[in-house]
């Protein structure tokens, strides 16, 4: 059960943040006060991607509450962090972003970093 | 408005988001800690927790978490944006020893210098180095 949860949350997770750069690569640079903001909560709801990667985000924060209560949080939150590696690859091959090798050399920095917070 | 974010802005704007996110997670912890009892399947009982003060604060400042997340996307890269964010998790780590008395082991603390350097690395490179590609229908 909890490797079925676990790649529920490693799905979710990553195609939540895929989708969500996507659409937010595509509506352009979005400024950051109140008028910003609102515009943001409406983007939500007229982008299907977008709600789409919200509605990701929420499986994969349940999916992860469910499997804190049958798995120890240092299981969840390493195994989790998979995620990183993922979408590093993903952003390069889907969205074409150039990772060169300090930005590739930081996302396993992270990786190995947070399997050890979690210990 | 469209705007064009600097190097500088962009880092700017990913404290922010990590911030949201770390006190965020915080108050609402703090806020589940202090219901008494334990939550059930039942969701009026997470609606009444909704109600609790801190937990309410957390959820404000999650919302604000996303908000500027997703504007955090449209300035910079999806493989920068979710690295640099993990110092989220330095921050957690801190506020846990510091604020909840939580012990951090030597692990932890190595931990806690790997994500340091591994967003400090990402952290130099170029935030945003393509715009729009259009993969979906």
């Amino acid at each position: 059960m909890k490797w079925a949860l676990l790649s529920i949350i490693v799905v979710a997770t990553v195609l939540g943040d895929l989708l969500q750069s996507y659409e937010m690569k595509r509506s352009g640079e979005q400024a950051v006060d109140a008028r910003g903001l609102a515009k943001l909560l409406r983007l939500i709801v007229s982008r299907r991607y977008l709600f789409l990667s919200i509605v990701a985000m929420a499986i994969s924060f349940f999916a992860f509450m469910a499997l804190v209560q049958i798995a120890p949080l240092s299981f969840a939150v390493p195994a989790s962090a998979a995620t990183f590696v993922l979408e590093t690859l993903l952003a390069k091959l889907v969205l074409k972003e150039q990772v060169g090798p300090r930005r590739a050399a930081g996302a396993l920095l992270v990786l190995g970093g947070v399997v050890l917070l979690a210990r | 408005m469209a705007v064009a974010p600097s190097k500088a802005r962009t880092l700017w704007l990913t404290l922010v988001v990590v911030f949201l996110n770390a006190s965020g997670d915080l108050s609402l912890t703090l806020g589940m800690k202090g219901i008494p009892g334990t939550m059930s399947v039942n969701p009026a009982n997470y609606i009444r927790a909704m109600f609790h003060v801190r937990v309410a604060l957390g959820i404000v400042l999650l919302i604000l978490w996303l908000l500027t997340r997703m504007a955090l996307f449209s300035w910079a890269d999806l493989s920068f944006v979710v690295p640099v964010t993990a110092m989220g998790y330095v921050l957690a780590a801190l506020l846990g020893h510091f604020y909840l008395g939580e012990t951090v082991t030597p692990a932890n603390w190595i931990g806690t210098f790997l994500i340091f350097f591994g967003t400090a690395f990402v952290g130099t490179t170029k935030p945003k180095t393509t715009d729009c590609v259009r993969v979906l229908p």
